[in-house]
């Protein structure tokens, strides 16, 4: 019951989930698959020491963005759709690329292991630093009826602090492009999910 | 011991079934299910590298990717209720208008 053992049993709900989204018939299934799926990477993210994306990724994953896939599966009437073939009649051609996809890239992945030796975990770095991070302000103080600021460098702990502090410093423009992005994807949304209005004349 | 290249193993299956999910499928929302399979896939490999290397970083752009994948979803379902509104069906073969 060690860490292997867990990052095994998240691999496997991640690809059962995964083949399940691709493999079953009905929509409404691939999206419960597709939950399976969200899940097991959560758990994943746990185990690297991404605590707070792993929270991020059940809230916007399994939270906002499964809600959305079954509401459109809801207003779309998918039962029509029962009786026909669900994959392209060119599902062979398509599988075939998947799997040379998988053997090339997969090749590349083991290949690289050996020739760096990354698989060991000798050269893994402290897992506290990506749950500490450093910060510098300035400390203002009155001496001699002057205000005298001085630098005073302090480690915060947590792993949420830590990515909060590296998105609303270093990568701060990002975030609030980020912001712009998905009010222009909120709006985009509406504008193309709303009816055509009648014209009243 | 599990080390970068099991992660990085797993994220490229799991983006090798989104990709096969994507070239197979003839269903538009099962389409858009495995390209957020794909895009899982990519954080996936951001946080395992993020954890070999001790760099925050990684968990960082997991979450713009995170964001895009929001962004992406909300306007592919909106495209397809319009699809369906137009067409009456979210089968990708009946979308053949820009067929030669």
């Amino acid at each position: 019951m060690g860490e292997p053992f867990i990052f095994w049993l998240f691999a496997a709900i991640v690809t059962v989930g995964a083949v399940g989204v691709v493999a079953m018939r009905q929509p409404v299934h691939s999206a419960i698959c597709l939950l399976l799926s969200f899940l097991g990477v959560a758990g994943l993210f746990v185990l690297a020491q991404a605590e707070f994306l792993a929270a991020v990724q059940i809230l916007v994953y399994a939270g906002g963005i499964m809600v959305l896939f079954l509401f459109t599966i809801m207003l779309v009437n998918v039962k029509r759709a029962a009786g026909q073939p669900y994959v392209h009649t060119q599902a062979g051609a398509g599988l075939l690329a998947g799997f040379l996809l998988l053997a090339i890239v997969g090749g590349t992945v083991v290949a690289s292991s050996r020739v760096r030796g990354l698989s060991g975990a000798g050269d893994l770095a402290d897992p506290a630093r990506l749950a500490t991070t450093s910060i510098t302000r300035d400390v203002t103080r009155v001496v001699d009826g002057k205000n005298v600021s001085t630098p005073v460098t302090e480690i915060v702990i947590g792993n949420s602090q830590a990515v909060a502090w590296g998105l609303y410093r270093d990568y701060l423009l990002p975030f609030e492009v980020a912001s712009v992005f998905l009010l222009v994807a909120m709006i985009g949304a509406v504008v193309l999910g709303k009816r055509t209005m009648e014209r009243v004349d | 011991m599990i080390g970068v290249t099991h992660y990085v193993a797993l994220s490229f299956l799991l983006f090798a079934i989104g990709v096969t999910g994507v070239l197979v499928r003839r269903n538009l929302l099962t389409v858009l299910m495995s390209i957020e399979l794909i895009l899982n896939a990519a954080n996936l490999n951001l946080i395992a590298f993020s954890r070999q290397l001790g760099d925050l970083n990684g968990q960082l752009f997991a979450v713009f990717v995170i964001t895009l994948a929001a962004g992406e979803a909300a306007i592919g379902l909106a495209i397809i209720i319009s699809m369906y509104r137009l067409k009456g069906s979210v089968n990708l073969d009946d979308a053949a208008e820009l067929k030669g």
